[in-house]
C-alpha cells in the first residue's frame, strides 16, 4: 500500500497542492453519545442540494419518528422525516444554516413512538437480501444524502447515466477538515454495520472493488476497519498522507486509484463513485434495518470548549443544545461555525437546527476567529501553488472583483472546489475565495441561461 | 540632375497609382452610414451610461434612427429635452417619459435595526448577499457595503457613516438605473420624480411577517395593509406582507403616511404639514 520512494516511506495524496493546517482533533478519542431528544425540533425542507422536499404535514397533524414529513419534489431531491413523535406546531419560515428564513417544520416531542417497521434492535444483520433495484429504491425512500457535507441525494449519484459505467466504489473515511471528528468515531464503533453499508452500495452499483480511504492521521480506524476488511472480499483500506483537501471526491479518487477527473465532468466519468463512511453506515440503517435517515453524528469541538465530542443527535436539533452538551458556550467565543474550519459556515445563532450536512460544530474563540485586515496582493503566488485543482485564485478573485465573466469562465471558475486552501494560505488575508464564489455564482447562472 | 528628376517621376507615378486604386476601393467597398447618426450622437448626452439599454450613446443613436417609432425610447440622462432635439432631427415623434429618480427602499439604519452579526468578509454587498442575510435580522435590507456607490458614474450617491445607508443626490442622479443592477437585494428602483420632486414610496422591501418584520426593524412594513385601506385612488398593493405604491397611480394625497404605523412609507420634498385644523391650501391639493 505504501510506494517506497528513495527509501522512505511515502503515502499515496492528491497530486495537485493542497495544504497541512493545525489538526486540533480533540475529540477523537470520545466516545459518541446519544443525545436525548429535544423538546421541540425544526426540520428545514432545503437540507440537501437540489429541489426542496414539499412538506406532507400540516398544523396539528401526529407524526411518528420515521415517518415521512416532506416529500423529494424531483430526481434532485430527498425526502425528509420525522426525527421524534409528537404533534406538529406550524409549518414556519425560520433561520437555517444558510443564514436566510427559509420554509421548516417546527414538531413539537410528545413521547417516543415509533412508526411499525423500524428495526431498533441493537443486532447487526449482516446478510444482504435486497437486490440492486431495492437497494436503490430503500436508499431514496429513507431521503438518504451525502452525509460529508455536500448533502448531495445518494440514490442519484448512485445511479450513473445512460452509457457510463462505474467500476469502482471509494469510501470517504478521510476527514480531512481540521477539528472534526465524527466520522472518525463512526468508523472505530459501527465500522462493521459501516462494512455492511459498503457491501450494499457495491451491490447497488453492481462493482465488486471498493477502496476506504483514511488519512493517516486515524492509526486506531485504519487498523480497525483493515482487520474487518480481511473477511469482505472486494473491499480494502487505503492509508492516506495527511492533506487537506484530501475529502474532495476528485482529490480523493486521485490519492486512491490515480485518475484524473477532465475538467467539468463528474467522477464517474473515470468510472468512480464516492461515498462517505456516515452514508454508507446510513444506507445499512436504511436497508437493513428500515430506518430512515432522522440523526447523525455531530462533533461539537473548539479550543475553549471545556467538553469537546461527538453526540449522536436527532436532525432537528438545535446548535445551542449540542453546546450545552459540550460543556456550554465559552464566554471568549467570536464565531460558531456549522461545519468544519476550513468549509464550514458560520452560524448567525444558536437556535438554528443541525440538518442532515451537519459534520460538526466548531466554536472559534474571539481572539482567532475574526479576519486579518487586507492588505495588497504582493504576487507570491502561494495561492496558485495550493490550489488542488490547479487554478489560479489571485486571478479568479480580480475577474470576479471586476465581473469580467467571459474570462472568469476561461480561467475554469466553475472547477473551484471551495476548499479555502487560497484563502488560508494568503499572507495578505484576500477574501479569495469570497469573490471566486461570487464569480462561480454569476458564471453558473451565465452558462445555465446558455443551454436555455 | 537626372537623378533627382526619375526620383520625382517615381515617387509622383506611384502616389498616382496609390491614389487610384484607394478611390476605386472606396467606391467598392464604401458603407453607407446614415450621417443622421452623427447628428443624434452629437445631441446625446455622451455619457455611454447604458441606461437608454444600449451599450452606449452611439448604439443608442443608431437604434434611434432605425427605429420607426421613437416614443418608447428614452434617454434619462438628457430627459425630454435631449428626445424632443432627437426627435426633430430624425422627423419622428418624441415619447413623453416622465423624468425618473432612484429611491432607496430601506431604511433600516444602525439605530431602526440593531445588528445580530459581525460581517467581515469582503466588502461587497454581492458577496455578502451570497453568504448570508446580513447584520441584522432582517434579510431584505441594505448590506451597507456600498456596492449601488460604486456602480454610480454620476457621484449621485455616497454612504452616509451614521445611517449605514446610502443617500442618493437627488439634482445628480440621472436614473441610469446602474444601481438597481449592482443591488443584490433589488431595494433601489426607479420612480417617476414626481410634480416639484414630490415621491411617496415604501421605503420597505421586507416580505416577513409582522411581528418578525418588526423585530428585526422598527421601520418596517409589517404587511397591515392599513396605507391600501385608506388610499383613494387604488394605488397601494399588498404582495407578502408589503405595500407598494404604484407611481403612476398615486396622487400624492399623503393620506397613506399618516395612517402607517411603522413610519416605512415616506414623503420626499413636501412642505411641512400644516396642523390638522387649517384648511388644506391648493398649493397642497393632489397635483397632476
Amino acid at each position: 500500500m505504501q510506494q517506497n520512494i528513495g527509501g522512505q516511506n511515502v503515502l499515496k495524496t492528491f497530486s495537485l497542492g493542497g495544504i497541512h493546517p493545525a489538526e486540533n482533533k480533540r475529540s477523537a478519542d470520545r466516545p459518541v453519545e446519544i443525545l436525548p431528544a429535544p423538546p421541540v425540533v425544526t426540520i428545514p425542507i432545503a437540507q440537501h442540494i437540489g429541489a426542496p422536499a414539499s412538506p406532507i404535514v400540516k398544523k396539528g397533524d401526529e407524526v411518528k419518528v420515521g415517518q415521512i414529513i416532506a416529500q423529494s419534489s424531483g430526481f434532485v431531491s430527498a425526502n425528509i422525516h420525522s426525527p421524534v413523535s409528537g404533534k406538529v406546531d406550524k409549518v414556519d419560515n425560520v433561520i437555517d444554516a444558510s443564514g436566510y428564513r427559509r420554509t421548516a417544520i417546527i414538531i413539537k416531542t410528545e413521547g417516543d413512538e415509533w412508526e411499525e417497521g423500524i428495526d431498533r434492535s441493537p443486532d447487526i444483520k449482516k446478510e444482504i437480501s435486497a437486490t440492486a433495484q431495492e437497494i436503490l429504491q430503500r436508499i431514496g425512500a429513507a431521503g438518504i444524502v451525502g452525509l460529508g457535507g455536500a448533502t448531495f441525494p445518494a440514490h442519484v449519484k448512485l445511479s450513473p447515466p445512460p452509457g457510463k459505467t462505474c467500476d469502482i466504489l471509494i469510501i470517504n473515511g478521510v476527514e480531512c477538515e481540521p477539528y472534526l471528528t465524527s466520522d472518525h468515531r463512526l468508523m472505530l464503533e459501527k465500522g462493521e454495520e459501516m462494512l455492511i453499508g459498503v457491501q450494499l452500495l457495491m451491490r447497488a452499483l453492481k462493482v465488486d472493488k471498493a477502496i476506504i480511504g483514511i488519512e493517516n492521521n486515524k492509526p486506531d480506524a485504519i487498523k480497525h476497519l483493515s482487520q474487518l476488511c480481511e473477511a469482505t472480499p472486494g473491499i480494502s483500506v487505503q492509508p492516506l498522507k495527511v492533506q487537506y483537501p484530501q475529502g474532495g471526491e476528485k482529490q480523493l479518487i486521485d490519492a486512491c486509484i490515480g485518475r484524473q477527473i477532465p475538467s467539468g465532468k463528474l467522477p464517474i466519468e473515470v468510472g468512480a463513485v464516492v461515498q462517505n463512511v456516515g452514508t454508507a453506515y446510513a444506507v445499512y440503517e436504511a436497508v437493513q434495518k428500515n430506518k430512515p435517515l432522522i440523526e447523525r453524528i455531530v462533533t461539537v469541538t473548539g479550543l475553549s470548549v471545556k467538553k469537546p465530542g461527538n453526540y449522536l443527535a436527532r436532525i432537528g436539533t438545535p446548535v445551542a443544545d449540542l453546546i450545552e452538551a459540550a460543556g456550554g458556550l465559552p464566554e471568549d467565543t467570536g464565531k460558531i461555525i456549522g461545519g468544519g474550519p476550513m468549509m464550514g459556515k458560520a452560524l448567525t445563532s444558536t437556535d438554528i437546527p443541525i440538518t442532515k450536512g451537519s459534520s460538526g460544530i466548531l466554536i472559534m474563540p474571539q481572539e482567532i476567529a475574526g479576519r486579518k485586515p487586507v492588505e495588497n496582493c504582493i504576487r507570491c503566488s502561494k495561492c496558485v501553488s495550493v490550489c488542488p485543482m490547479g487554478l489560479s485564485p489571485y486571478l479568479l478573485m480580480t475577474l470576479a472583483e471586476k465581473a469580467i465573466w467571459d474570462r472568469a469562465e476561461e480561467e475554469k471558475i466553475m472547477d473551484c472546489i471551495e476548499c479555502g486552501s487560497c484563502s488560508f494560505t494568503c499572507p495578505s488575508s484576500r477574501p479569495l475565495l469570497d469573490y471566486i464564489r461570487l464569480g462561480k455564482g454569476k458564471v453558473g447562472q451565465i452558462m445555465r441561461s446558455r443551454i436555455k | 540632375m537626372s537623378v533627382v528628376l526619375i526620383t520625382i517621376v517615381t515617387l509622383a507615378g506611384l502616389g498616382a497609382i496609390a491614389a487610384v486604386i484607394l478611390y476605386l476601393a472606396s467606391k467598392k467597398f464604401q458603407v453607407f452610414e446614415d450621417p443622421r447618426i452623427d447628428q443624434v450622437e452629437e445631441a446625446l448626452p455622451a455619457t455611454n451610461c447604458g441606461g437608454c439599454g444600449f451599450p452606449g450613446c452611439r448604439a443608442f443613436a443608431e437604434a434611434l434612427v432605425k427605429a420607426d417609432d421613437i416614443s418608447s425610447m428614452n434617454c434619462p440622462v438628457g430627459g425630454a429635452d435631449t428626445m424632443s432635439d432627437v426627435a426633430a432631427i430624425l422627423g419622428k415623434e418624441a415619447g413623453s417619459a416622465k423624468p425618473q429618480v432612484a429611491v432607496l427602499r430601506c431604511n433600516g439604519s444602525c439605530e431602526h435595526r440593531p445588528k445580530l452579526t459581525d460581517y467581515q468578509g469582503a466588502t461587497s454587498c454581492a458577496v455578502a448577499a451570497a453568504l448570508y442575510g446580513g447584520e441584522t435580522g432582517c434579510s431584505y435590507g441594505c448590506y451597507g457595503c456600498g456596492d449601488c456607490v460604486q456602480s454610480c458614474q454620476f457621484d449621485a450617491m455616497y454612504m452616509d457613516e451614521a445611517t449605514g445607508l446610502p443617500v442618493i443626490i437627488e439634482d445628480s442622479c440621472v436614473a441610469c438605473g446602474a444601481c438597481v443592477e449592482a443591488c443584490p437585494k433589488d431595494i433601489i428602483e426607479l420612480r417617476n420624480k414626481g410634480p416639484k420632486s414630490r415621491r411617496i414610496f415604501v421605503s420597505c422591501v421586507n416580505h416577513d411577517k409582522g411581528a418578525v418584520a418588526k423585530k428585526a426593524c422598527a421601520v418596517a412594513c409589517i404587511g397591515c395593509s392599513k396605507c391600501q385601506k385608506v388610499c383613494p385612488y387604488d394605488a397601494i398593493t399588498m404582495d407578502n406582507n408589503l405595500a407598494y405604491i404604484d407611481y403612476e397611480k398615486c396622487k400624492l394625497c399623503r393620506k397613506c403616511v399618516e395612517v402607517c404605523p411603522t413610519n416605512s412609507i415616506h414623503e420626499l420634498n413636501f412642505p411641512p404639514r400644516k396642523p390638522k385644523v387649517e384648511k388644506e391650501t391648493p398649493e397642497q391639493a393632489p397635483a397632476e
